[in-house]
């Protein structure tokens, strides 16, 4: 079987900066989900970012592919385009711009690069609604300036909503549970496990277990200064819990 | 800052190639000498066959002009215009006052429009537009080119309504009591220097009048083009808006690319009666010189409306993307009590562009509201300043105002800048002044290249978004050729 994703010795550094992603290496098989939890300051946001393709961040040496493409000298829209989805820690706003047009262009921009018939107003709105509906987006949000004035709880189920609405192959969660109450997160963890398939991946950065009683990995991860240092099932979340990350970082170090 | 500084690079390729309008047109040409003095004065009047009245009105214009000096206070640097080095009045060759029917316009002048996307032809007015309802919508046009009208559609449909919009040297003739009756009332001969140049020199412009609870059947509308080289055009356009009737004109400039700088110095005056209302809107497109900042049209503007009656409503919408150098403050006198103005603006500047606009909003009257929406985009190495006054008079008892003035920078070499004034002599008026600036962020563009749209169309949407409420307040037809303009200013990074 074809990994969905495999990064390998990876080395990523802030432009200019320091050293962040330390040769790391993942597999993620289709259907899979994995998370990724470790210390503040691991490089859990980072590997986002890189593999998302932010500008800021240079690959120094290894590689990412998706569904065998390698991935680092594309531009983020040609990696979104490929079915790379990023589920952001801190969504933006942007002024002005209604969340339905925001979720239209961002549809037909990528159908339209992988050479699909865009999708037309009625039959998106049909769409947004029904999805909507599961996750508590009403009407009215949908007319709202892309995320400006949204709650924490709003922002999150809006990138929820963009995620089931897109269908990527590889979701990216980055801390999704940060600023949600509980009934939030399980609205949200709802929408994620609709998305879970055979065909699709997800990685699920979190920095606490709690996130994992509602999206359930198959694989646990502990990231520490920039690489993988352990891995194990999914009662590995509850052991970290537990004892915390120190032996991790010693490991690391 | 990959993204940011491809977006810069790709502004900074933005030059005359992208200039859209820039062709000349090649006809024969009548033009007055070189130069100003009474003699071309009395050339301009008697070209146009103007009465004496009018002629001394030109005449005392110039005799202040001369005491006067240019303004130096706005945020714009240029080098000295030498006014003997201008010709004030340029026309298209072809016999006596001006053709009767578009069969007697030069062939080239009516290509000129047609290659512009100006539609003279009244059955061919917006084919292609559609409004909801599926009619096309009528829109009269009067086309100035260099110093005269050319053409004005669908006259004889606004007479039988009852509107005069004709050249103002034609209604000169035609209704000189009118003219006489409201010339310069709103902007007197002697208000600031380019006005009183433009009062002694001004050659043609429009000249609207609503009668009497009269809607205006359509939209009307003057298209100003600058054709000659080392031409001023000085329009003069007056619209009265008489008790409770409405009328919504529109302008649009365009001029060929040159590497001589152009003087563009207009006079529009409004005027509303009791209940009447008038919307004026814009969009600015002259020649805005090329990367380096050579050539260009110098657009020194003087507008100004009078809410003269009761519960009247002026309405300024001004979208402006061209012209080398920007200096204009449209403005409103709330003179009648519970009489309103607006003010909706975008200014976009880019490359060397140099822009100084903003508004006035005069309150004179009891309970009089003004509102005021401006939105600049800076790009390349452009200045951007928003200017304007708000005051009430100590009689303006009630009076309101709310500002928001926005800045967007695209960029770090250009500038925007805010300069408001507030002036208040009644201690029950209530005004609000916001403002921001902002720089498209990197964060906002990546996050919307993460879900699939490219960088042009990242920043598109972004700058859309940042001056869609100004872009509501136009006419359809308008907002739709608003939002291409926006687009070709900003291209590279626009898509």
């Amino acid at each position: 079987m074809t990994p969905l994703l495999e990064i390998e010795d990876l080395h990523a550094e802030i432009e200019g900066g320091r050293k962040i992603l330390d040769g790391l290496s993942l597999t993620v098989n289709p259907g899979e989900v994995h998370a990724i939890m470790g210390p503040n300051g691991a490089g859990k946001s980072t590997l986002s970012y890189v593999l998302s393709g932010k500008p800021g961040y240079v690959i120094t040496g290894g590689s990412i592919r998706l569904a065998g493409v390698e991935l680092s000298e594309l531009t983020p829209d040609a990696r979104a385009a490929l079915g790379l989805f990023l589920a952001f820690q801190y969504p933006l706003e942007i002024p002005g711009v209604s969340t339905m047009a925001f979720l239209h262009a961002a549809v037909n921009a990528q159908k339209k690069k992988r050479g699909e018939q865009e999708m037309t107003s009625p039959e998106l709105l049909k769409r947004v609604r029904e999805i909507g509906k599961s996750l508590d987006i009403t009407a009215e949000m949908l007319r709202r300036p892309l995320n400006v004035g949204f709650s924490g709880g709003e922002k999150k189920r809006n990138e929820t909503l963009q995620m089931l609405l897109l269908e990527p192959k590889l979701c990216v969660l980055d801390e999704t549970d940060s600023g949600l109450d509980i009934d939030a997160l399980k609205v949200v963890s709802a929408g994620v496990n609709a998305l879970r398939a055979p065909e699709r991946s997800m990685v699920v950065i979190t920095h606490y277990q709690r996130l994992l009683d509602y999206i359930v990995p198959d694989v646990v991860h502990v990231l520490a200064a920039g690489r993988i240092v352990h891995t194990g099932g999914k009662e590995l979340a509850l052991e970290l819990e537990a004892t915390g990350y120190a032996q991790f970082q010693n490991e690391a170090a | 800052m990959a993204a940011v500084q491809e977006t810069i690079e790709q502004v900074r390729l933005i030059d005359v190639d992208q200039y859209k309008y820039g062709f000349e047109t090649l006809v024969d040409t009548e033009k007055a000498p070189k130069g100003l003095s009474e003699d071309i004065i009395r050339f301009i009047s008697a070209k146009k066959n103007e009465p004496d009245w009018m002629l001394q009105w030109r005449l005392d214009a110039y005799a202040r002009w001369l005491t006067m000096q240019a303004p130096d206070w706005a945020r714009v640097a240029y080098p000295p215009i030498d006014y003997q080095d201008l010709y004030y009045y340029a026309a298209p060759k072809k016999g006596g006052n001006g053709p009767k029917s578009l069969d007697e316009v030069d062939p080239e002048i009516l290509k000129t429009y047609e290659k512009l996307g100006i539609p003279l032809r009244e059955q061919e007015i917006l084919a292609g537009v559609e409004r909801p309802e599926g009619e096309p919508r009528k829109i009269a046009v009067d086309a100035v080119f260099d110093s005269v009208s050319v053409a004005t559609t669908f006259k004889e449909e606004l007479k039988a309504a009852g509107v005069i919009f004709m050249p103002i040297s034609e209604a000169l003739h035609e209704h000189p009591n009118l003219v006489k009756k409201y010339l310069g009332t709103v902007v007197p001969t002697t208000d600031n220097y380019f006005a009183t140049l433009n009062s002694a020199v001004f050659s043609d412009g429009s000249f609207v009048y609503i009668p009497k609870g009269v809607r205006c059947p359509m939209e009307l509308s003057t298209y100003f083009r600058i054709n000659e080289k080392n031409t001023g055009q000085f329009e003069r356009t007056l619209i009265i808006a008489d008790e409770g009737s409405y009328v919504s004109y529109l302008e649009g400039c365009t001029a060929p690319m040159r590497d001589e700088n152009q003087l563009h110095a207009a006079v529009v005056e409004l005027v509303a009666m009791d209940d009447a209302e008038i919307k004026y809107s814009t969009v600015q497109n002259w020649y805005p010189g090329d990367a380096e900042g050579k050539g260009g049209i110098y657009n020194f503007v003087t507008k100004r409306g009078d809410c003269r009656g009761r519960n009247s409503k002026i309405s300024w919408t001004q979208v402006e993307t061209g012209s080398a150098i920007t200096w204009k403050y449209p403005s409103c006198i709330l003179r009648g009590d519970n009489s309103s103005g607006e003010f909706y603006s975008i200014a976009i500047s880019n490359g060397r562009q140099q822009v100084d606009s903003g508004t006035k909003m005069i309150h004179l009257g009891k309970n009089t509201s003004s509102r005021i929406i401006s939105k600049g985009i800076s790009a390349g190495r452009s200045q951007n300043t928003y200017r304007g006054l708000v005051s009430a008079h100590r009689k303006a008892t009630g009076a309101r105002n709310f500002t928001n003035c926005d800045s967007l920078l695209i960029g770090d070499e250009c500038g925007a800048h805010t300069v408001p004034y507030i002036e208040t002599r009644n201690p029950l008026a209530q005004f609000e002044h916001e403002a921001t600036t902002s720089k498209i962020s990197e964060d906002m563009l990546f996050y919307a290249m993460q879900r699939g749209l490219s960088q042009e169309e990242a920043v598109a949407l972004v700058v859309n978004g940042f001056v869609r409420d100004v872009l509501q307040q136009l006419p359809m037809e308008f907002a739709v050729e608003a939002q291409k303009l926006i687009s070709i200013s900003l291209e590279g990074s626009v898509g």
